[in-house]
């Protein structure tokens, strides 16, 4: 079996701290060439869609470039590049029936819609499988 | 109308928004003339520990350019009158040292806490 991590998270953008500890374990796993496969579940299907734009502050005061506001679809986007430079593969499969409930389904490129089988698949193909569930 | 923020879950991505939600929605209310509080409870008297730094997270290529400051946040509410509670019992069963705690808030014990909320007509706990 090759050398690769499954991880499903299901927390929704901007909600929870649970997505960044899932990007910083992804992109650990990638910086060391380890194939990582994510099976975005209900509310994280909405972590890569295209349509997320940086915004101004009006509290503090700062414009959108001030601001330099991160989007998941940025960091998504950030860790695709980072498989690439690594040489290793980064699978990110929406669960297709979470996008549709939600009409989440315009997403970045190198993003795909996928379902339970998917899953299953990445699991079997994994060393092992890490679950962020939300809490 | 007096209105009081309960803020119990914390750090709920903070690092994404660069800001805890709550306490920028109670900035923003503030600054449009409401008469609003907050009470900091549970994990969120952790946001009264001066001097945190989540500086330097990066995923892949893409870094964060403005780390959450909350400490910093909670002490400009402060600042623009905004009145902060916090739960003695709860920065002390997390050990929080209380020279490390930033001005102006206020601690009330848990069993004040019923007092404090029918001092305000509106509480939303968040």
């Amino acid at each position: 079996m090759s050398k690769a991590l499954t991880i499903a998270i299901m927390d929704a953008p901007y909600e929870s701290a649970n997505t960044t500890t899932a990007f910083r374990i992804i992109a650990a796993a990638l910086a060391k060439g380890i194939d990582v496969n994510v099976f975005a579940y209900e509310g994280a299907v909405a972590l890569a869609m295209k349509d997320q734009q940086p915004h101004a502050n009006p509290v503090r005061g700062t414009t959108v470039e001030q601001e330099d506001h991160p989007t998941t679809r940025a960091f998504i986007a950030g860790l695709l590049a980072l498989a690439q430079e690594k040489g290793a593969r980064l699978q990110w499969v929406n669960c297709g029936l979470c996008v549709d409930e939600r009409g989440a389904g315009n997403w970045i490129e190198g993003v795909r819609r996928g379902g339970p089988p998917d899953f299953l698949a990445m699991v079997e193909g994994s060393s092992n499988t890490l679950v962020i569930p939300t809490r | 109308m007096r209105i009081l923020n309960v803020v119990e879950t914390a750090y709920r991505g903070t690092l994404e928004e660069q800001d805890d939600t709550v306490l920028w929605l109670t900035a923003a209310l503030k600054g449009q003339g409401a008469d609003v509080s907050v009470l900091l409870r549970g994990n969120a008297v952790n946001y009264l520990v001066k001097g945190q730094d989540s500086t330097g997270l990066a995923i892949g290529p893409v870094t964060l350019g403005h780390p959450p400051r909350l400490d910093e946040d909670v002490q400009k509410l402060t600042e623009k009158g905004v009145l902060v509670f916090a739960v003695r019992e709860d920065a002390r069963d997390r050990g929080l040292d209380p020279g490390r705690i930033i001005s102006g808030v206020e601690f009330i014990s848990r069993t004040d806490i019923a007092d404090l909320l029918e001092k305000f007509d509106q509480v939303w706990h968040w």
